[in-house]
């Protein structure tokens, strides 16, 4: 938790990342940070997922359609916001010459996208009628 | 950094994909924008809707800032220095205000 609260800090304060280690060779930053704006891409996508169930899907039952949409914004939020922090993680680990952080991240997303898809498609089978 | 050894082109054109991921990161925005916006406006023009929509807007501004930002600092040189984590920090913010903003118009109508 206090590793994370300094993560967070150094969102916000830039030149303290730069008080640790060596700078790495320039490739791997701008590696790092092509992987930051993929998450940041998919965050987005998410959140265009939750506007989209929320408008072309009109005949949906209330609680389903803002279930599915608020469940895909969230995960979009939770996305992006895990994105600038491994970012950062990552960013430190090269200056320290460290491993890479690991993360589950990946595979809780692949979760609950997989539970949004079965319940869409439970929802287009049987929920039309309202 | 105009000395000869910036001249050098990298073979693996990081800084150009570089370039080319925060453009496409813009086009993402700028779909989730157009669905907000969509959101915001439609079923009537009201005070709340057009408020959000200025809201989505701006963080589509926002995102686009930061990006314009990033891709002419990577232009300038060929060996690009680390994204500043306020950049990071603010495209992040950005998003996520969006979809706050989608929150708030999904649980109203």
């Amino acid at each position: 938790m206090i590793e994370f609260v300094r993560n967070v800090r150094l969102w916000f304060v830039p030149e303290d990342v730069r008080e640790e280690g060596a700078t790495p060779d320039y490739r791997f930053s701008l590696a790092n940070e092509r992987t930051f704006l993929a998450w940041l891409r998919t965050a987005l996508a998410l959140i265009g997922g939750g506007f989209a169930v929320d408008q072309f899907l009109p005949d949906l039952r209330w609680g389903w359609r803002v279930g599915l949409a608020l469940a895909l914004l969230v995960a979009g939020v939770l996305c992006a916001l895990r994105a600038v922090n491994h970012w950062v993680r990552c960013e430190r680990a090269m200056r320290r010459g460290e491993d890479l952080p690991v993360s589950r991240f990946p595979a809780l997303l692949s979760l609950v996208v997989a539970v949004v898809a079965v319940a869409m498609v439970v929802v287009v089978l049987v929920g039309w009628e309202g | 950094m105009t000395g000869p050894a910036s001249r050098v082109r990298d073979p693996g054109l990081q800084p150009e994909r570089t370039r080319l991921a925060w453009r496409r990161t813009t086009l993402s925005g700028t779909v989730a924008g157009v669905l907000a916006g969509k959101a915001a406006l439609t079923g009537g023009v009201s005070t709340a809707g057009i408020v959000a929509c200025a809201l989505c807007c701006a963080c589509w501004l926002g995102l686009l800032g930061v990006a314009h930002r990033r891709i002419r600092a990577l232009a300038a040189t060929s060996t690009p220095e680390v994204l500043a984590p306020r950049y990071a920090t603010a495209a992040v913010l950005c998003t996520v205000a969006l979809a706050v903003c989608g929150a708030a118009l999904v649980a109203r109508g």
